[in-house]
């Protein structure tokens, strides 16, 4: 058997340099993804990164694997197409909360009860920053951004929560600078049959004076030490909606794990239940047309 | 008599009109006739007036025709809605007595009361097999072959079990021994024999573009229910497994068509099927697609608009946004379909040139193409052509979007290692890198262009008919084709000097065609089924050639009458 020689994280970054501002959280996102390729052997040229539109879904340029940076929120629907059309590829979506809680949130849904195989990385960072800083889904009530000068009037989106009540069979949060434990989610996630959801929360040092590292720092959690039966997902649930930036916690870490049969196996076995084949007899199915 | 028979049956929908129509097309296309079906439905799914109408004739069958020789009226409404089209000659077929209507006698039309609920009713003790009764009269009546109808009879209800088969073919047989024992059979219409012909098959326009995806090597379709066009993926949602394919319902038209692009990136050939509000949806990605430069197909079957207007119904009113719409500069191709033949192939050339150019091709089709059923010559699929992308060779420095003299770049698919790129909605470089600057917009804009700039010449020429040197020249897209080719043959027989174009690729508008056409003929008439003339007004600001507009925008194709009698307007 061949073998192929372990790509090191600085392998799989392009020569495009990243245009994040400095101090960005989607900088450390993108080291722990290609620290994650790296430790789990990905092959830039197999792998697909997919995103849509904000600072976050630049990220597909910043790295070696093939890539699509399509339209606002609609990165899931052609990461779709393209796992279902080619399962042999690595698909992996990338993108911030106004992409997959806002303009895309009516995607997130229906990918994860598919049970699609593929990889959504949300980089949440509760601000629009490539708008120059205006609400978005996951911002707190109150907020006060440049079209909520009188405070944002909108419940904030609960990423992890939406996951899990849709039927995502992997359901993680991490925080960006915690480049360890988002890249050891990432690697898991990788190796997870179906559809996978790591909420990274991304502060934004530009835009979001309130959501900060600062502010963060003390309210993470390891949830491993609350909550280690993964299968339990009433319990997954009842975290993710009582422990919050709010609550004065912020649990980081799996939260829920199952197996279950993914979207491409139940195609399968309907293709091998009608005989299908790449080398079909056409005129047999046109026969179906006679009067 | 003449060589066709037109049969129209009404009802309430829901109560086996379609049904009954469907069988009597399926018994006279099994008997070797030539048959061509329109049908219209309510919107919703009990209740409604609901029309079925058949063509059966010898003959190849050119369109729907301009009216019925035979009306079959289930109900009151059912006649309320016909009466005033029944003329001296024809016949009327209607549930009676024990109906819920009384007709009144018409002048020269041949009646024949056909208690058809009574008979299911009380006889047979099922109101079910209502439109049993009514098939086995018309059967009876106009001489369809029996041995076909109750061939599909069986066929039919065999899943339902022996009693339902035997229930059916009762109520057939009561429906034609009330015809034998009580009336006198005084019209002079019948369902003419004919040979079988093993060469046919017989498949709604819908199903045709299904099968025409299939043939192209269509092995993604990814759709959101929406009428008229659902069948298109009812029909791929149960064959394309066969070929490896998969059909997807995504969760809305949006989605649909990023899961299309996603397969096509990957490198698969890809289509969604919708109409009006679901291409409506769809035009951001579609400038995607275009700027991506991936191939993609999307049959539009158009609906009467704007908003929900009218989900049954036909129009063609699409055009604008099919050939206009999204933001931005880029082009895209449109085809329009006129028959069940142009369904399949057309279809197949939409992937054709979607893989030769890199680009989106959307093939509009139509309410009234989608469900009506005919007869055709089966495809000789030895005959057919197909054209994959050019793809990268995998040698030296790869640039996805190199600037060639064609326009067109070799593509790679994920898994070529040197052909790494990332397709993008930006603007871009060579390389597919994020470049804005005024020379890159420009260039990459043209390169775009440069694609399709040739594509008349290459696209077969359309089919043209008629004497050079007419007094008229009329040019029709889309279904209107089907009633303009019938009133041609006829203004043939009269001696009337009208020239006919029938332009298969819409957009871009066959510029050269269309002028070379209009300089063989005193006057252009362009008719259509829409308000403002959307081809009239492409092919003035395309072509330069100003037309006479005959616009119908009520949600029924045109009649070749209609076209006759604007033919003789206009020449006057």
């Amino acid at each position: 058997m061949e073998t192929i020689q372990q790509l090191k994280p600085k392998d799989y970054k392009s020569d495009v340099p990243p245009i994040w501002c400095a101090g960005c959280g989607d900088y450390g996102v993108l080291a722990s993804l290609t620290m994650a390729f790296s430790l789990n052997n990905v092959k830039p040229s197999d792998t697909v990164l997919v995103s849509g539109i904000g600072c976050s879904s630049r990220l597909p340029y910043f790295v070696t694997t093939f890539g699509m940076h399509t339209c606002h929120g609609r990165a899931l629907p052609v990461a779709t197409g393209i796992k279902l059309a080619r399962p042999d590829l690595r698909v992996v979506v990338v993108g911030g909360d106004g992409d997959h809680f806002s303009i895309g949130g009516g995607h997130l849904p229906h990918a994860a009860r598919k049970n699609i195989d593929l990889l959504l990385i949300v980089m949440d960072n509760s601000i629009y920053g490539l708008t120059k800083g205006q609400v978005a889904p996951t911002s707190r009530p109150g907020m006060v951004t440049t079209t909520t000068p009188y405070g944002s009037l909108d419940l904030p989106v609960n990423p992890v929560a939406y996951a899990l009540v849709y039927g995502a069979s992997f359901v993680a949060q991490s925080f960006s600078s915690n480049t360890k434990l988002t890249a050891d989610l990432i690697g898991k996630a990788l190796n997870h049959k179906g559809f996978a959801f790591i909420n990274v929360i991304s502060p934004c040092p530009t835009f979001n004076k309130v959501d900060t590292f600062e502010y963060y720092k003390p309210l993470l959690k390891n949830i491993d030490e609350i909550h280690p039966d993964k299968g339990d997902k009433v319990r997954a649930l009842s975290l993710a909606m009582t422990m919050g930036k709010e609550n004065g916690e912020v649990p980081i870490g799996l939260f829920y794990q199952e197996e279950r049969p993914t979207y491409i196996e139940m195609i399968q076995e309907i293709k091998i239940k009608n005989k299908g084949t790449d080398h079909p007899d056409l005129e047999r199915i046109m026969d179906i047309l006679r009067p | 008599m003449g060589k066709d028979i037109v049969i129209r049956i009404g009802g309430e929908g829901g109560e086996g009109v379609i049904s009954t129509g469907d069988m009597l097309a399926q018994a006279a296309a099994r008997a070797g006739l030539e048959v061509l079906t329109f049908r219209t439905f309510p919107a919703e799914i009990k209740g409604g007036y609901a029309m079925y109408q058949l063509r059966i004739s010898t003959e190849k069958i050119l369109s729907q025709g301009d009216t019925f020789h035979v009306c079959v009226a289930f109900n009151g409404e059912a006649y309320e809605m016909n009466k005033d089209l029944l003329t001296p000659g024809t016949v009327l077929v209607y549930d009676s007595p024990g109906g819920d209507f009384q007709s009144e006698p018409i002048e020269g039309v041949i009646q024949y009361p056909v208690p058809m609920t009574k008979i299911s009713k009380v006889d047979l003790g099922s109101l079910l097999s209502k439109n049993m009764v009514a098939l086995g009269a018309v059967m009876q009546l106009f001489s369809f072959p029996v041995d076909s109808l109750k061939d599909l009879i069986k066929a039919k209800f065999k899943k339902k079990g022996e009693p339902v088969v035997e229930m059916n073919l009762r109520a057939l047989e009561a429906g034609a021994e009330y015809v034998r024992s009580h009336l006198k059979k005084v019209d002079r219409f019948y369902v003419q024999p004919a040979q079988p012909r093993e060469d046919r098959i017989m498949l709604s326009g819908n199903e045709a573009v299904g099968l025409g995806a299939l043939v192209a090597g269509c092995r993604f379709f990814s759709c959101y229910p929406i009428t008229p066009a659902t069948d298109i993926a009812n029909w791929l949602s149960r064959h394309l497994p066969k070929v490896n394919g998969v059909v997807v319902q995504a969760e809305d038209e949006i989605a649909s068509l990023g899961q299309v692009i996603g397969a096509s990136f990957a490198g698969v050939k890809a289509m969604t099927g919708t109409s009006g509000p679901g291409l409506d949806l769809m035009v951001e990605l579609l400038g995607f697609a275009s700027m991506a430069e991936l191939p993609i197909v999307i049959a539009d079957v158009q609906r009467g608009g704007p908003s929900t207007g009218l989900p049954t119904k036909s129009e063609q009113a699409d055009l604008f946004l099919a050939a206009k719409g999204g933001h931005g500069d880029f082009p895209r191709i449109v085809l329009a379909a006129a028959t069940i033949e142009d369904c399949f192939y057309l279809t197949i050339e939409a992937f054709n040139l979607a893989e030769r150019y890199q680009i989106p091709v959307i093939l509009l089709s139509d309410g009234a193409l989608a469900s009506r059923t005919e007869k055709i010559k089966r495809p000789d699929l030895s005959k057919i052509r197909i054209i994959n992308r050019e793809a990268y060779s995998g040698n030296g420095e790869y640039q996805r979007y190199a600037v060639t003299e064609t326009g067109v770049s070799p593509v790679s698919i994920p898994g070529q290692a040197g052909g790494r790129y990332i397709a993008t909605g930006l603007e871009h470089s060579e390389t597919a890198a994020p470049k804005y600057s005024p020379d890159y917009h420009e260039k990459m804009t043209e390169k775009r262009f440069r694609k399709i700039a040739a594509i008349e010449d290459e696209f077969p020429e359309p089919e043209c008919e008629g004497d050079e040197g007419g007094d008229l020249g009329i040019i029709s897209w889309g279904l209107t084709q089907c009633a303009v080719k019938e009133a041609m043959r006829e203004c043939a027989d009269r001696g009337l000097r009208v020239r006919a174009l029938y332009p298969k690729l819409v957009f871009p508008v066959p510029v050269k065609a269309i002028r070379r056409f209009a300089s063989t003929v005193k006057k252009v008439l362009i008719p259509e089924l829409n308000y403002q003339g959307q081809f009239a007004e492409l092919v003035a600001a395309h072509a330069g050639v100003s037309a006479i507009r005959f616009n119908l925008y009520g949600g029924l194709p045109f009649t070749p009458a209609q076209i006759r009698e604007k033919i003789t307007e206009v020449i006057k």
